[in-house]
């Protein structure tokens, strides 16, 4: 770094170090200096008369431009709400009346509902069902179909999920990190939790103490069974999930804060998604080229059995639970 | 008029779908309310998801998980619809809640859920 006195060696350092504007008093609008003197013939009085004239048409044009929109809103408001109002609704009914007719005489042309050799009914379906268990080992068709011949679309899903939760911080949380103390809008969110919320319920908080270990355990069973019954990282993560409501609804956040902070949900949503994407890339590399992976798919209906389902299962169903959590805290709160 | 019913009764759970649709799409065009607009979408999105569920449905086939050791494409019933309804679910959650997130801002600023107001407020706001 050279000193700011020197002489800049080269214009273009001197720019990248950002000790000299090449461009400076180059760029500004040159008056000719015609018109200036076309200027000077004018009187000082003139041209003040002429500015403060301008000045006021303008002002005059704004007004005028201001009451027509306030008499086009008001007639919208007052006269014109009325018949337009009926005229959009009678519109409304009747495109839905037709859009449903249309939809309808599509559905009645469909093959019969339910039967054997529907054309939707094909070699996809027959390939998951029949190759399913030596390809994927999982004895959950569908979790074997969504996590392993599809498991990119349920990675973006997961992503989805993601994104939604980071959204939702994104306009609703309230920022504690200006300075030490916090801001006004959170005393306010504060005091509106303790006023509209349930506190010291005894009745909540003791079906809370006995539920909420048994939802949370039901959930990860949900999740670590998922390619053997039912269930799955979708529908375990959101049963967790609503045990961290249960129990955030009964005790409220500080109790909460004991265990599951802010800082925590962000490591449980980020990690397992980096898992996924770690995991995934790994398989599809391998599969892509035709290199054996090395991942055991198991006796099938084992626990510990087909592959990468069941991680991928419990790295879905951590990224459900804490999206759901995060909504529903913020939502409440604004915060963790 | 028997034939009607021999159709109806064929694609019922089509037909209750598409009637749900319809209804989910006009509350969504006569409410003025956010709120009551997200409800009406989130009924469209459960009538797609029951038009869905009932394409993957097979008369007398169970689940699509290994029973018996059978692994027969005719004991189960499809599983595609199934993993498409999951991804439906899990996108229209995530819409939901930014869909809610967004409306709560707006009646953070203008004080109002009616659509409309909101859209008289911003145009004043322009001016």
């Amino acid at each position: 770094m050279t000193n700011r006195n020197d002489p800049p060696k080269n214009r273009f350092v001197g720019w990248l170090m950002g000790e000299e504007n090449p461009l400076d008093d180059e760029l500004e609008l040159i008056v000719s200096t015609s018109q200036q003197e076309g200027r000077d013939v004018l009187s000082l009085e003139e041209a003040e008369r002429q500015e403060e004239a301008e000045e006021l048409r303008r002002e005059k044009l704004a007004i005028d431009e201001k009451s027509q929109s306030v008499r086009i809103h008001s007639w919208a408001k007052h006269q014109g709400a009325h018949w337009l109002e009926t005229l959009y609704r009678i519109a409304a009914v009747v495109l839905c009346g037709a859009i449903i007719f249309f939809l309808m005489t599509t559905v009645v042309a469909l093959p019969p509902f339910g039967a054997e050799n529907n054309p939707y009914n094909n070699e996809v379906s027959q390939r998951y069902i029949e190759q399913g268990i030596p390809e994927t080992g999982a004895v959950n068709f569908v979790a074997g179909m969504i996590l392993d011949y599809r498991a990119f679309d349920t990675f973006g899903e997961s992503t989805v999920l993601f994104v939604a939760s980071c959204g939702v911080i994104f306009l609703l949380k309230l920022n504690d990190h200006s300075s030490g103390k916090p801001s006004r809008a959170m005393l306010e969110a504060e005091y509106d939790d303790r006023h509209h919320e349930p506190k010291n319920d005894g009745i909540l908080q003791f079906a809370a103490k006995l539920l909420t270990p048994v939802i949370l355990l039901f959930g990860f069973y949900i999740v670590l069974n998922g390619h053997l019954s039912p269930g799955g990282g979708f529908s375990g993560g959101a049963v967790m999930g609503a045990g961290l409501i249960l129990y955030l609804t009964a005790f409220g956040f500080e109790d909460t804060r004991r265990f599951f902070t802010y800082k925590m949900t962000r490591w449980i949503s980020c990690l397992p998604l980096l898992c996924y994407a770690g995991m995934k890339s790994y398989s599809f590399f391998t599969g892509a080229n035709h290199i054996p992976g090395g991942v055991p798919l198991g006796t099938p209906g084992a626990i510990l059995s087909s592959g990468f389902i069941l991680p991928l299962n419990i790295c879905v169903g951590f990224i459900v639970m804490c999206t759901m959590y995060t909504f529903y805290a913020l939502f409440r709160k604004g915060g963790m | 008029m028997e034939n009607f019913w021999q159709v109806m009764n064929q694609h019922l759970d089509e037909i209750v779908a598409v009637i749900l649709f319809g209804v989910g799409f006009t509350t969504l065009l006569l409410h003025r309310n956010l709120i009551k607009k997200i409800l009406g979408l989130n009924i469209m999105d459960t009538a797609v998801y029951l038009f869905l569920a009932s394409l993957g449905y097979v008369e007398g086939r169970t689940a699509p998980i290994l029973t018996d050791g059978i692994t027969s494409a005719e004991k189960y019933i499809n599983p595609v619809p199934s993993g498409l309804v999951l991804t439906g679910i899990v996108v229209s959650v995530s819409v939901s809640a930014l869909m809610l997130a967004l409306t709560i801002r707006l009646y953070r600023r203008y004080h109002t859920l009616d659509f409309d107001q909101i859209t008289l407020m911003m145009k004043g706001e322009d001016d």
